[in-house]
């Protein structure tokens, strides 16, 4: 007689076990936007894709300054494609700077890490999956992507200051609290305090292509203002 | 104490040093071929620190890399990116 092989389900103890996997890690990207209704579509395909092809669980947060060009429009189709679970708009009336757009963006954000990048394609999405991995292999709190090592490089010569960092969210938040600077500089006071507060940091090779459409928001003063940012943070910290 | 006050520090515990031992001011006899090296030392360190700080950033813009097939790449996914869009729904 053929001997029958019962399959019995696992015990009940190790099924409860089974169902309690570890909390999936979630990652928000804070998209602020200011008259990006060409680049915002792309950057937001480019992004979906990114976490599609590596099954990361995502949302991508767009702070809107209330920009004349119809961003916002485009941002609400979006959120139509792709669901208002991935796409969250928190848009604001008027141009109010980047670092409250942080702020307003994080109060929002359900991820445990967050992303902050230019919706300007300055800095390709494909990346994420690596800092990720990065952020995963030394237990960093912050992963900030580099130009400058590896085969990091550039496509168009700037001196623009175009950031991409993921961030643990409550560390992110502890640095908001204590920066104090305007505009794009408050990003270098950002790794600064992060230093002073013993962060780990760790860095990727990244490429960055110049801008493909759109006016640049940063002009010959940017170069000056952020002279002035760097004394200030000599003196300060 | 911030950076800039410890740079001050830093700047003036050197130069008090320095000018106590080129006045003579603590009575220390130096032999000549050590006077005269420390006196014009400030002057020969910036200098130093000047073309150290060029040749740096001239090596760095020389070995910077060019990524044009980054470029390349994203002007293709643009386009696949605009057509998928297209296709749900987006009005440009």
């Amino acid at each position: 007689m053929a001997s029958l092989e019962v399959r019995r389900s696992p015990p009940r103890s190790r099924r409860q076990l089974e169902v309690r996997s570890p909390r999936r890690d979630k990652y928000s990207v804070l998209l602020p936007t200011y008259n990006e209704r060409e680049n915002l579509p792309l950057i937001v395909w480019l992004l979906v894709k990114s976490f599609s092809e590596s099954g990361i669980n995502y949302e991508i947060i767009i702070i809107d300054d209330g920009s004349p060009d119809g961003t916002r429009d485009v941002a609400e189709q979006l959120e139509k494609i792709y669901g208002s679970d991935r796409i969250l708009l928190k848009p604001r009336e008027k141009k109010l700077g980047l670092g409250t757009a942080y702020i307003h963006g994080m109060k929002h954000a359900t991820g445990n890490y967050v992303i902050i990048m230019d919706a300007d394609l300055s800095h390709h999405p494909k990346f994420i999956p690596e800092f990720i991995r990065k952020q995963k292999e030394g237990n960093f709190d912050i992963v900030s992507g580099t130009r400058y090592k590896g085969n990091g490089g550039v496509y168009g010569w700037d001196l623009k200051r175009k950031i991409i960092r993921l961030y643990r969210k409550e560390v992110l938040e502890k640095l908001m609290e204590k920066c104090v600077s305007k505009g794009y500089v408050f990003q270098m006071e950002m790794i600064v305090r992060a230093r002073q507060l013993n962060y780990t940091i760790g860095e990727v090779p990244i490429s960055f292509v110049d801008r493909v459409y759109g006016e640049s928001k940063l002009g010959g003063n940017e170069i000056v203002s952020f002279l002035k940012g760097l004394l200030t943070l000599f003196a300060t910290t | 104490m911030t950076k800039l006050a410890q740079w001050l520090w830093g700047l003036a515990i050197l130069g008090s040093t320095w000018a106590a031992l080129t006045t003579g001011a603590l009575g220390l006899e130096l032999p000549l071929s050590c006077q005269e090296v420390l006196w014009p030392l400030p002057a020969y360190l910036l200098v130093s620190a000047g073309c150290y700080a060029l040749a740096t950033v001239g090596y760095r813009v020389a070995t910077f890399h060019d990524c044009e097939d980054a470029a390349r790449e994203l002007q293709s996914q643009i386009q696949e990116a605009r057509a998928d869009l297209a296709r749900r729904g987006l009005r440009f």
